[in-house]
């Protein structure tokens, strides 16, 4: 145990450090100034400045879901603070370990509407894991390692340390480790025996079994145990827009996507089944479409970290509480035993999903305007640059159909914005992304509107050397809005262009944009262009590289389960519905 | 709809009261009362929470107070196995006429007269809400110029107390 007097400041330094911590994204102020002192001198930690808190937070995202790790961002008080929230509600949807370091005023200003004060730990009660106060610099170790446990452990998320100014300046005795009191916080990670036994019976005793593979199984670093389980059971797996990666979309098992914009296979799946093996999902909405006629005649299997999450949405006849990594285990020995080298027999419910399999493969038809069709640009990236690379998203039509042209092989190479849905994600998040693992290919695929809202950290970017990849899937207008405008809203497009195409005003121009913030700017019109264009991007590693490449707007996202109807109702395509025969 | 009522032992932190109503308030889930004191430990408080659900959203209240970091354990406290008790503060109309009659109440109802001047009365009443419900019944025609009462406060029944399953 190492004793000395420090400042406030430094022992948020000395603990992060302490704490293996080696990046933080942040912008000072005010109220953290003290705290950027110290962090100046730390030889372990490299800080990086972003030109908003907002990218903070979100690259602090993209390292955690990268590689991980904790994430962590920084930043002063009031406006500071308020910018991250933002990040830190997208990382509570999403389950991302964020550690959230804010600046305060002085303590016995609190309360009094002081220049930059915000009630931070207020604001983001309901948005974080925990949130924690610290006007006393001797809470700072103790406060900065509960936050990391928090973070990290059980079903990980965001949690907020505000400290004061005052208690960043004072000096105390540091002493590591510090003693770290969470007595509420027990988190479940080894399941029930017997509720493990009565799953691997309930599996055995099953016709028509689909796993539901959620994000949780890509947190819990459960791909290696999931694909054993695949391989004993034999039955069919649909990853959640969480999940892409968490089981190689190259393994024959795999239906694809369920959901608003699934495939036809595991939508179809999920609704002629006969029992879900849930594995860290949670029946979101846009899973199930409406909740009441989703799998209706399956039986749940429910495996999550999080005993809320089990029943919230759906009943579950066989709940069970732990670590996906170690109940998967469990289960597949459970099975192995139970089955005593015998194979599950599937063949029936097999022939129905490989006739949807062979009938409803995903696909598109070409744009009739000429432009490009962004579903083959976004195929192509995914073709170039492999399962090695790591791919961000924004949110929109791009984010679906990044999800689902790209083949993913492995875990946390899919990083998006799933539950919040934020606009803006991807270019900060594939910056976290690439400081997380420099030696990986990093593509943010952005929309022309989700890249106007965070395109500033391309500076934070190409000064920092981050070299990584935009493809700006530019259809000049708020793609995913005016999708539902066309088929919802009788082609009445309100306020959804974006003037960014070639054939607008081109407010911005994404090229000259992309120029001036020293990246290397490509600007792709013609098919024949686009291998090019992704060749000369993947080679460039001076600076970024932006590619805008313009395609056709009235391309759609399909299939689709119309918002709030049944997923009896997937649409394959415009006006058609998939034909179901046979028995199933 | 039914009632419950639910026993929460929490760390005494500052925000825990914000943190417990707000879950309930942003989940949209109907709480009735309320009740915060300290307990037998320090730096343990408890609060009674009586809340308007049922089946299936019971369980996931409780299951969302648990995972509140501060928040140690969470029971129900069934109602033939505890005592749950409110407290209420009574100003009452009075006059020569009426003033016997409301005192003659007071002694039914077990309850107490806390301050009288010429026109009024102040009674206190502790009991379950049924007892308070029907009292202030008994009371309404005389004319109740203020009412204050306590969120219900509730204990289990038998030697075992909360605590002491928490922190063994």
């Amino acid at each position: 145990m190492s004793k000395e007097m420090l400042t406030g400041a430094q022992a948020i330094i000395r603990s992060l450090e302490m704490l293996g911590v080696d990046t933080i994204f942040g912008l000072p102020g005010g109220a953290i100034l003290p705290t950027y002192d110290p962090l100046m001198d730390s030889k372990k930690i490299r800080h990086i400045l972003v030109r908003h808190e907002q990218g903070a937070g979100h690259a602090a995202e993209g390292y955690a879901a990268a590689s991980g790790k904790l994430g962590v961002c920084i930043a002063t008080s009031g406006p500071g603070a308020t910018n991250l929230v933002t990040p830190i509600m997208d990382a509570m949807m999403d389950s991302v370990p964020l550690l959230a370091i804010t600046g305060q005023v002085n303590s016995h200003a609190i309360g009094t509407d002081a220049f930059q004060e915000a009630d931070i730990v207020g604001i983001t009660m309901p948005i974080t894991k925990h949130s924690f106060l610290v006007t006393d610099a001797s809470q700072i170790p103790a406060t900065m390692a509960a936050a990391y446990e928090l973070a990290t452990t059980g079903r990980p998320g965001p949690v907020l340390v505000d400290v004061a100014k005052d208690a960043q300046n004072k000096k105390f005795e540091f002493s590591w480790p510090p003693k770290v009191e969470l007595p509420g916080y027990k988190p479940v990670t080894d399941p029930h025996g017997k509720q493990v036994q009565a799953a691997a019976e309930m599996i055995l005793a099953s016709h028509k079994p689909i796993f539901y593979v959620g994000g949780g199984v890509i947190r819990a670093e459960a791909h290696a145990e999931l694909a054993r389980l695949v391989e004993l059971v034999g039955a069919p797996v649909t990853t959640t827009l969480m999940a892409r990666g968490a089981f190689p979309d190259s393994h024959p098992n795999h239906l694809g996507m369920p959901g608003m914009h699934g495939t036809v296979p595991a939508v179809t799946a999920l609704q002629k089944a006969d029992l879900l093996i849930t594995l860290g999902a949670r029946f979101d909405d846009r899973v199930t479409g409406d909740v009441k006629s989703f799998a209706p005649g399956a039986k749940i299997i429910h495996v999550d970290i999080d005993p809320a999450e089990i029943g919230k949405i759906r009943h579950a006849d066989v709940p069970i509480v732990g670590d996906a990594k170690v109940v998967i285990a469990m289960l597949t020995a459970e099975l192995e035993k139970q089955l005593s080298g015998k194979k599950p027999d599937f063949a029936s419910w097999w022939q129905f999903l490989n006739g949807l399999k062979e009938r409803y493969p995903l696909g598109y038809v070409d744009t009739d305007d000429g432009k490009l069709s962004p579903q083959l640009v976004i195929k192509r990236i995914g073709e170039l640059s492999g399962p090695d690379a790591t791919y961000c998203a924004g949110v929109g039509q791009h984010q679906m159909w990044a999800a689902q042209f790209i083949k993913y092989e492995r875990p946390n190479s899919w990083l998006n914005s799933g539950g919040a849905g934020t606009m803006g994600y991807s270019v900060p998040a594939a910056m976290g992304a690439k400081v997380a693992e420099p030696d990986r290919l990093v593509w943010a695929i952005d929309g022309d509107g989700c890249f106007q809202m965070t395109n500033q950290e391309l500076a934070t970017c190409a000064i920092n050397n981050i070299p990584i990849k935009v493809a700006i899937i530019n259809n000049s207008s708020l793609g995913m809005v005016r999708q539902w405008q066309t088929l919802f809203y009788d082609k009445r497009y309100s306020n959804t262009d974006l003037h960014t195409g070639t054939d607008t005003v081109m407010i911005p121009d994404f090229v000259k944009l992309a120029e001036a913030y020293g990246c290397l700017a490509i600007r792709v019109e013609k098919e024949d262009e686009i291998d090019a264009a992704i060749k000369l991007a993947i080679e460039t590693n001076d600076r970024p590289v932006v590619i805008d490449f313009i395609v056709g707007r009235d391309a759609m996202v399909w299939p689709m389960v119309p918002a709030g109807v049944s997923n009896d109702a997937v649409q394959y395509a415009r006006d058609a519905a998939p034909i179901w025969d046979g028995e199933e | 709809m039914s009632q419950h009522v639910l026993s929460l032992l929490v760390e005494d932190k500052p925000g825990i009261l914000t943190r417990v109503a707000a879950l309930f308030a942003r989940r949209g889930f109907n709480i009735e009362s309320l009740a915060v004191g300290t307990t037998e430990v320090e730096g343990l408080s408890r609060i009674t929470a009586v809340v308007s659900l049922d089946g299936q959203p019971l369980e996931q209240v409780t299951k969302q107070l648990n995972k509140l970091i501060n928040v140690l354990k969470v029971v129900e406290l069934e109602q033939d196995a505890s005592i749950a008790r409110d407290h209420m503060l009574i100003k009452v109309k009075t006059d020569a006429a009426t003033r016997s009659q409301v005192l003659e109440a007071v002694t039914l109802f077990r309850a107490r007269v806390v301050d009288v001047v010429s026109d009024s009365v102040v009674i206190e009443v502790t009991g379950d809400s049924a007892k308070c419900k029907a009292f202030l019944k008994v009371l309404e025609p005389f004319g109740i110029k203020e009412l204050v009462q306590s969120g219900a406060i509730a204990i289990s029944r038998g030697s075992k107390s909360m605590s002491e399953k928490v922190l063994r």
